[in-house]
C-alpha cells in the first residue's frame, strides 16, 4: 500500500512538474520504454523465459492503434487498449507451439518470430504502407497520458507480483519440475507470462506511435528487442524496480547524450559491460527497492 | 489406496523398474529401501507423473492415473519431497510454503480442469481471488492472502521453522531445508505424501526429530506416507511395512523384522558368498 502511494506521488511529480518541451519528451519516452521493459521483465526476469523478439509486440500495438485511429477514427484510449490486445492475441497464437521450448531454444525462436512479424508488417503494404512508414498519427501521447498509463501499469505489475500469479511465475522460473509437482500447470503459467508481457509491449508500442506521430517497421527491429532484454538484465532479473530504474537510466543517458550522436552507443555499451562485470546479478539483483530500505540490503542474499 | 500394477520404466536400454507391483493401503506408512540405483526415486517419479511408465498402470483409489500429467496427479492429492532439494531458493521460507498453499486453494478452486475428477480436498472458500483482485489488491485479495499467510505460518511452526519465515530458503541449513520441503508438501493438503530420503545429510539428533515429525504429521494430517530412506533405524522405527528393491525389481515386502532377516535382502546389501572372490 505504501509502495502504491509512493508510485502515485512519483506519477504526480512526473505529470505536473513544470518542465520544458524537450524534458517533457524525455519523460514520455522514459515512460514508454519502462512499460515495455516491465513487460519483458515479467517474462524474462520473473518467469525465466529469455526473449529477443518483443519489439514485434510493440510493433503490433503501434500499428493496430495507428490504423484504428487514423483510418477508422477510433478514440485513442480504446485504440491503445486494442493495440495491447492485438499483441496478446498474436502472442497467444505464437505461444502455443513455441512455449514448449525452454531456455536458449525459446530465445532463438523468438528472434525468428520477432523478425517475421516485422517483415509481415513491412510487406503488407495495403494495410501498413510498408517501409515508407505510417504517418499522420494524432499525437495523443501527451505527458499526462503516458505518465498515467505507466503508473497504472506499474501498480498493477507490483500488485500482481505480490499475489498468487507472481508466486506462480517465480515458482516456474526457479524450478519448473518442483512447480509442476506443486500442482502448477507450467505450460499454462508460461503462457500467462507471455500474454501479460505482450500486452505491456503492445501498450508501449501504441504510446510510442502516438508520441512520434509516425511509425515505421525499422523502429521495431531486433536492436529494439535486444535493448529491452538488455535493460531487464541490467536492472536485475527478478527485480521490477530494478527494471524500471535501469530502463529510466538508459533512456536518460541515450537522450541527454544525443549531441554526440553515434558515440552514445559507446556509453551504453560501456555501461552494460561495467554493470555485468561488477554486479553480474544486475543493478538490483532479485531485490526490490524497498527491500533495501527495510532490511539494509541484507535480505535474500542467496 | 495407491496401487502399482506391473510398472516397467526403461530409459533407453536401462530398465529402471521391472514389473513393479505393490499396493499401499490408506493411512499406512510404507518404507522403500534398496541399494543405490535400485529404482527407488524412479518409483516416486513414475507415481507423481514426472515420468510416464513404459508399461503398466497406476491406480489411485481405483482410478487410473497413469495418463495424467504431473500437476493433475498432484491435485488428486499426491505430494512429494525431493532427494536433491528443489526449493525456490531465492524466495523466502514463507513464500515457498505459500506458493504451494495458494495453489491448492486458489487454483483448484478456479480451474475445474479435470471435469469429473474432484480435487482431493475441498478448497477453502475463504481463500479465493481472481486476476483482477490481484491486480488491484482488493479486499478479497487482502483477506485471502492473510488467511494463506496464517495457514502457511502454522505449517512452518509445525515443522519448527516459524522463526525463519522471512529468511531466503537457500540460506537455511540443510536439515531445515528438508523440513521446509515437508512443510511445502503438507501445504498442498495431500492424502498421500512421498518422502524421498528425508533424513539424508542429517545428524542423529535431527533424524530423531524427523522421526517424531513424520509420525506426528501422519497422525495429525491423516496421511498415507511412502518414505525412501537409507537410515535403517528410521525405517524400522516408523514403517510397519517395508518394500525392498534391487535392480528395479521388488525383492521383498513385509514387516521390518521380516525384511531384516530375508536372505535376498541381505544378499542385495551385503552380496552373497558366491559372488565374493
Amino acid at each position: 500500500m505504501k509502495r502504491n502511494i509512493f508510485l502515485i506521488i512519483i506519477g504526480i511529480a512526473l505529470a505536473f512538474w513544470p518542465l520544458g518541451g524537450y524534458q517533457e519528451g524525455i519523460i514520455i519516452l522514459t515512460c514508454i520504454n519502462c512499460i515495455a521493459a516491465m513487460g519483458v521483465s515479467i517474462l524474462t526476469g520473473f518467469t525465466g523465459i529469455f526473449t529477443l523478439g518483443h519489439a514485434a509486440y510493440m510493433a503490433l500495438g503501434a500499428y493496430t492503434t495507428a490504423i484504428l485511429t487514423v483510418r477508422y477514427g477510433v478514440h485513442y484510449i480504446p485504440a491503445i487498449i486494442a493495440g495491447g490486445f492485438m499483441a496478446v492475441l498474436i502472442a497467444w497464437l505464437i505461444g502455443i507451439p513455441t512455449l514448449k521450448l525452454t531456455g536458449d531454444y525459446y530465445a532463438i525462436a523468438s528472434i525468428g518470430l520477432g523478425e517475421a512479424i516485422r517483415l509481415i508488417i513491412e510487406n503488407w503494404q495495403s494495410l501498413t504502407r510498408g517501409s515508407r512508414g505510417f504517418p499522420g498519427i494524432d499525437p495523443y501521447t501527451t505527458r499526462f497520458t503516458a505518465v498515467i498509463i505507466f503508473i497504472m501499469l506499474a501498480i498493477f505489475t507490483f500488485n500482481m507480483l505480490e499475489s498468487n500469479i507472481g508466486r506462480e511465475l517465480k515458482a516456474s522460473r526457479d524450478d519448473i519440475i518442483a512447480a509442476s509437482l506443486l500442482g502448477f500447470n507450467t505450460p499454462r503459467t508460461r503462457m500467462k507470462a507471455l500474454l501479460i508481457s505482450a500486452f505491456y509491449c503492445g501498450i508501449s508500442g501504441a504510446l510510442l506511435g502516438g508520441y512520434m506521430s509516425f511509425i515505421q517497421p525499422s523502429m521495431f527491429d531486433m536492436m529494439k528487442s535486444t535493448e529491452l532484454t538488455a535493460i531487464v538484465v541490467f536492472g536485475g532479473l527478478g527485480s521490477m524496480s530494478g527494471t524500471i530504474l535501469g530502463s529510466a537510466a538508459i533512456t536518460l543517458i541515450m537522450e541527454y547524450f544525443r549531441d554526440i550522436s553515434q558515440y552514445r552507443m559507446l556509453i551504453y555499451g560501456v555501461l552494460l559491460v561495467v554493470i555485468m562485470v561488477f554486479r553480474p546479478e544486475g543493478l538490483m539483483g532479485s531485490r526490490e527497492l524497498w527491500d533495501f530500505l527495510k532490511f539494509g540490503g541484507k535480505k535474500n542474499n542467496a | 489406496m495407491l496401487e502399482l500394477v506391473n510398472i516397467d520404466m526403461a530409459f533407453g536400454g536401462v530398465k529402471a523398474l521391472d514389473h513393479m507391483s505393490f499396493k499401499i493401503s490408506d493411512g499406512s506408512i510404507t518404507g522403500i529401501i534398496g541399494p543405490n540405483g535400485a529404482g527407488k526415486t524412479t518409483i516416486f517419479n513414475v507415481i507423481t507423473g514426472v515420468y510416464s511408465p513404459t508399461a503398466g498402470k497406476i491406480f489411485l483409489n481405483g482410478r487410473d492415473i497413469t495418463p495424467l500429467k504431473a500437476y493433475q496427479i498432484n491435485r488428486l492429492g499426491i505430494a512429494r519431497t525431493f532427494q536433491n532439494l528443489r526449493l525456490f531458493t531465492r524466495s523466502s521460507v514463507l513464500e515457498n510454503v505459500m506458493t504451494a498453499a495458494q495453489n491448492h486453494y486458489i487454483n483448484s478452486y478456479r480451474e475445474n480442469f479435470l471435469g469429473s475428477i474432484q480435487p482431493a480436498v475441498k478448497p477453502d472458500p475463504k481463500i479465493n481471488y481472481g486476476f483482477f483482485d490481484a491486480l488491484l489488491h482488493l479486499g478479497r485479495w487482502r483477506n485471502s492472502e492473510r488467511t494463506l499467510k496464517l495457514n502457511s505460518l502454522e505449517l512452518l511452526a509445525r515443522v519448527g521453522l516459524a522463526d525463519r519465515a522471512d529468511q531466503a530458503a537457500g540460506t537455511l541449513p540443510y536439515g531445515m531445508q528438508r523440513r521446509l520441503e515437508i512443510a511445502r508438501a503438507l501445504a498442498l493438503s495431500p492424502e498421500i505424501l512421498l518422502l524421498d530420503e528425508p533424513a539424508a545429510g542429517m545428524n542423529p539428533e535431527e533424524v530423531f526429530e524427523l522421526n517424531n515429525l513424520i509420525t506426528g504429521i501422519h497422525k495429525d494430517f491423516k496421511l498415507t506416507i511412502l518414505v525412501i530412506e537409507h537410515h535403517m533405524d528410521l525405517i524400522m522405527n516408523i514403517c510397519p511395512h517395508v518394500i525392498c528393491l534391487n535392480f528395479g525389481e521388488k525383492i521383498a515386502e513385509g514387516s521390518g523384522s521380516e525384511i531384516q532377516n530375508n536372505p535376498e535382502v541381505l544378499a542385495a546389501y551385503l552380496g552373497t558368498g558366491e559372488e565374493e572372490i
